[in-house]
């Protein structure tokens, strides 16, 4: 069967030692025996290594940041869609998913397809709404607070009866423990500098951090869903090294939340399981996470799926995969000419 | 005792618990127990082909034998009813 050719727009080309999803996007993407892919870069720095990648991307667009607006993102996109004429576009950042969320109906009228969740789905699971998306979907979760200021962080122990240890996140990335209000306040600083407010302070709950890449299929379903554990994690909290578990209580708390909030898209869980084998849920990431590719070397070739459900097409469910398979990530040093970064650089396309 | 069945033990003592992704190694004492408990094997059962093929009194491989338990518990590679 003759491979059908699909032009994949996508970011998260930071492949670095917190590395966005891009590159194990992109693989899984490549490994589809019914998809000959063009891989469209889209870089937001010129030292994203995934522009120099050229055996993941076919070619590379700067775009500016969504906070620089929206309209010069749609301006840019446009251009490049008019070069490369985009059938998929698959945003991997937190902070960009509610741009490209806003701007699914112009890409679609352009000819551009996503396989986004809607912007209430997209809203409610944010980390300072935990509580409340816990209490609407009858799931276990830490008491979370978003604070804005240091004087919030002093009435938070009468206000919400969150007690030290504590986590410190930033409203995307960023989570550090805090022991005492020193820390805490170091770290407020820190990571509203880095990510802005809210600040969001969460129970900490002590376990062992398990996690799961799925793809839901906006009606319920769940396309796929590869629970993993972090064997080795690095001092950003990223896995180093990872391997798939045999735990049907993962994917059971798993299909209930794709059933009950009608997920549309990839979707990472964060999850905390106790020593009394209580699953909490910390965080979801509404995109597909950076250790995706060990999905798709289990069995589930969620990027893949991503892409052709993003077409319209119907996908099977996954029903199975590898347990036991493992990932250890690694450092290298490309070699890149001063050419390209210049071109890159100067131009905005590589 | 019962063993977990999901565990994959294999013959150079490498033990992967596919429910929490944890792995140890076993030296080849501690194998042919586990391989004797995952046969369902009693203590007694146990003991009797220890002692036979090893130079140890019963009394000093229970002792040993119980602190071997013990950790196997600790690491939860037992089923949890029990």
């Amino acid at each position: 069967m003759s491979k059908v050719k699909v032009t994949v727009a996508t970011s998260g080309l930071n492949n670095v030692d917190s590395p966005g999803p891009g590159i194990s996007v992109i693989r899984g993407i490549r490994d589809s025996m019914d998809i000959m892919p063009r891989i469209v870069g889209l870089a937001y720095e010129n030292l994203e290594p995934g522009p120099y990648m050229h055996e993941h991307v076919d070619k590379t667009y700067k775009v500016p940041y969504p906070s620089e607006g929206v309209e010069f993102l749609l301006d840019r996109i446009s251009y490049i869609h008019g070069k490369e004429h985009i059938d998929v576009l698959i945003p991997n950042f937190d902070s960009e998913i509610f741009v490209f969320v806003k701007l699914a109906g112009k890409l679609k009228e352009m000819g551009i397809n996503t396989f986004l969740p809607t912007l209430s789905q997209f809203e409610e699971r944010h980390k300072s709404n935990l509580p409340q998306f816990g209490e609407k979907y009858d799931i276990q979760v830490p008491d979370s607070r978003p604070v804005t200021s240091l004087s919030d962080l002093d009435e938070l122990r009468e206000k919400s009866g969150i007690t030290f240890p504590y986590l410190v996140k930033g409203k995307f990335y960023d989570a550090h423990v805090a022991y005492n209000s020193e820390q805490a306040k170091i770290y407020f600083n820190s990571v509203s500098a880095k990510w802005g407010l809210p600040v969001i302070i969460q129970e900490f709950i002590k376990g062992t951090e398990v996690n799961v890449a799925s793809l839901g299929d906006g009606k319920g379903n769940t396309i796929g869903a590869v629970p993993m554990r972090k064997q080795y994690i690095t001092d950003n909290g990223k896995a180093w090294g990872g391997i798939t578990l045999d735990d049907p209580s993962m994917l059971e708390f798993t299909h209930h939340v794709m059933k009950a909030t009608r997920w549309r898209g990839g979707m990472e869980l964060e999850l905390i399981r106790t020593s009394d084998n209580e699953l909490y849920l910390i965080e979801i990431n509404p995109r597909l996470p950076a250790w995706v590719y060990l999905a798709v070397a289990a069995g589930q070739n969620l990027p893949e799926a991503l892409v052709k459900m993003a077409m319209g097409k119907d996908v099977p469910v996954f029903e199975d995969y590898d347990i036991g398979k493992m990932f250890i990530r690694y450092s290298y040093d490309m070699i890149c000419e001063l050419s390209e970064f210049q071109k890159l650089s100067t131009t905005g396309e590589l | 005792m019962q063993i977990k069945k999901s565990l994959a033990i294999s013959e150079t003592g490498f033990v992967f618990d596919p429910s929490t992704g944890d792995s140890y190694t076993l030296n080849p004492i501690g194998l042919e127990i586990i391989k004797l408990l995952q046969e369902g094997k009693s203590r007694d059962a146990i003991t009797k082909v220890m002692t036979q093929m090893y130079d140890v009194d019963s009394h000093t491989f229970e002792r040993y034998y119980y602190d071997f338990l013990g950790m196997l518990k600790q690491m939860q590679l037992v089923k949890t009813d029990e």
